[in-house]
């Protein structure tokens, strides 16, 4: 079964890909630039990979200058997320986004931590403010 | 968001293709925060850093053609051929980026100052201007001290703000949203510029983001105190702003800066608070292979203070002593002999670049000493201890601390 919920586009485009949930904030200088995999200890995601993945998290963190360089070098080796869902939004991670050109949307309709659980499958259409979640049939 | 006929021209493609990139980031900034319209900035201060992020996209507007539309300053990166001739472990790639950012910057037209302190020579807000500054201590400053209007900017937007001559009207630009968010009682003792980095570190720390007003600071702070209050708590913390009622410009007293509202929070900051925050920072002692002054930039007073702790004297040969500050204040610290003084008792007087720059890889497994906890932050050298100037001169004269 698909869900659909409208929500805010901040940058627009599609994205789609398996959900990944982060309920701490996310600076993606602490990644390895090359697998995606999260090497920030402590975090939640520690040792998980967010390439390629629906990214849902609260917000970014770090100071401007780490946070773009981070998730550039990610886009850069193919493996930033296909898309992000986010609580908060701040310039910076506005910045981040627009630059390597991934989908990044907000205000989702029902809380995204409800909403979507890690392993669904997620498609973001930015442009038409839609978010579809499936769930896993098993 | 509102656009103007000409703004709605730019994204359609009918001018240069660099500016309607610097559009569409600001665009996009404006939707996402529900901004009204575009909003005229005097001027701008982009924290360039000679990383890819940073190269990209400056690459991308000035080989499109944009060129900056009001005045736009710019952050340290680092003089290669300067670097080059003192050591050669600096690796070609970084090199090359950052090569290519400082030309690309002089490409788009910014002001080529290379200076984390826009704001004292370079390019200097007014009272109530509309501005989009970058960097830790610029932001606060301009904001507080100035009593000008900007938001926490990335070097990116702040930079295409500096293009478009605009900047999408949210957050700090909006008179309601530069209300204090919490009440700082500063019963603490606050003797020197050594104190109010400590000051900032634990607000930082302690506020994370939010417009913290501080009551009960006894007497005027200096223009270098300020700074670094700034940058340390836009560093441990995210403060765009703060007031000091009595001291910073916008609001006279307490009822002001909270806008008539109840303070949320409360916080009392004593010695102890400063001491137990000098203590973190305490990280070793003994034998020290480097000392690095100037983060942010020394003034002009913090370069004569070091002459004057060095006159006469010499370094240890085992120490590199470094300074840094702006091309600006180095031409004066020449005609004053500051600088000649600083070498020769054996230190260096270096320009446009800053402690977290790929210049200084030598020192990566070394131990030094600063006055400032942002250069133990940023780990790039093994172990930093964070003490007063006078005593980082001491010893980088024994060769040792403690």
């Amino acid at each position: 079964m698909e869900t659909t919920l409208k929500c805010h586009k901040i940058i627009g485009g599609y994205g789609e890909g398996e959900a990944l949930i982060s309920h701490e904030a996310i600076c993606f200088y602490l990644t390895d630039p090359k697998t995606g995999i999260v090497r920030e200890k402590n975090h939640e995601l520690a040792g998980k990979n967010i390439a390629n993945k629906v990214l849902v998290f609260p917000s970014g963190k770090a100071s401007s200058v780490v946070q773009i360089d981070g998730l550039y070098k990610l886009a850069v080796h193919n493996v930033a997320p296909k898309a992000m869902i986010v609580k908060d939004v701040e310039t910076v991670l506005i910045v981040s986004a627009f630059l390597v050109k991934i989908p990044l949307v907000d205000k989702l309709e029902q809380d995204p931590f409800e909403a979507i659980h890690t392993g669904d499958f997620v498609k973001v259409d930015a442009e038409k403010g839609i978010v579809r979640i499936s769930k896993p049939t098993s | 968001m509102y656009l103007t006929k000409l703004e709605e021209r730019i994204l359609r493609g009918e001018f240069a293709e660099g500016t309607q990139r610097a559009l569409e980031l600001l665009v996009a900034i404006g939707e996402a925060y529900d901004a009204e319209r575009m909003i005229p900035i005097a001027r701008a201060h982009a924290a360039s850093s000679g990383q890819e992020g940073d190269l990209y996209f400056v690459e991308l507007l000035a080989n499109g053609g944009a060129f900056c539309k009001v005045p736009t300053s710019t952050n340290p990166v680092y003089d290669i051929t300067y670097f080059h001739r003192k050591f050669d472990s600096i690796p070609k790639d970084e090199a090359e980026v950052a090569r290519r950012v400082m030309e690309a910057y002089k490409r788009v037209g910014a002001i080529l100052s290379w200076s984390c302190l826009p704001y004292l020579t370079e390019n200097i807000p007014l009272f109530g201007e509309t501005v989009a500054f970058s960097e830790s201590s610029a932001t606060p400053y301009v904001n507080s001290v100035i009593g000008a209007r900007t938001n926490r900017e990335a070097a990116q937007s702040a930079l295409a703000a500096g293009v478009i001559g605009k900047t999408p009207k949210y957050g700090l630009h909006i008179r309601e949203n530069r209300k204090g968010t919490c009440l700082l009682n500063v019963e603490a003792s606050l003797k020197d510029e050594f104190d109010y980095t400590l000051l900032g570190y634990y607000v930082g720390q302690q506020v994370g983001y939010g417009i913290p007003v501080l009551a009960g600071i006894a007497r005027q702070p200096t223009t270098e105190e300020l700074i670094n209050f700034c940058a340390m708590s836009n560093t441990t913390g995210a403060i765009s702003m703060f007031y000091m009622p009595g001291f910073t410009v916008e609001a006279a007293t307490l009822e002001e800066a909270f806008q008539g509202d109840v303070p949320k929070e409360r916080i009392t900051i004593t010695n102890q608070e400063l001491s137990q925050a000098h203590e973190e920072l305490q990280t070793t002692s003994g034998e020290i292979d480097f000392v690095m002054l100037g983060c942010p930039h020394y003034t002009l007073k913090q370069v004569e203070q070091v002459a004057r702790l060095l006159k006469g004297k010499k370094i240890h040969k085992d120490v590199s002593f470094w300074v840094c500050t702006s091309a600006t204040t180095k031409v004066l610290a020449e005609r004053n002999a500051y600088v000649n003084i600083i070498e020769k008792a054996g230190g260096h007087v270096v320009v446009d670049t800053c402690i977290d720059e790929p210049c200084w890889i030598a020192y990566k497994n070394k131990v030094g000493m600063t006055d400032s906890p942002k250069c133990a932050y940023y780990r790039r050298f093994r172990d930093v201890i964070v003490e007063r100037l006078p005593n980082c001169v001491e010893a980088a004269i024994k060769g040792k601390w403690g």
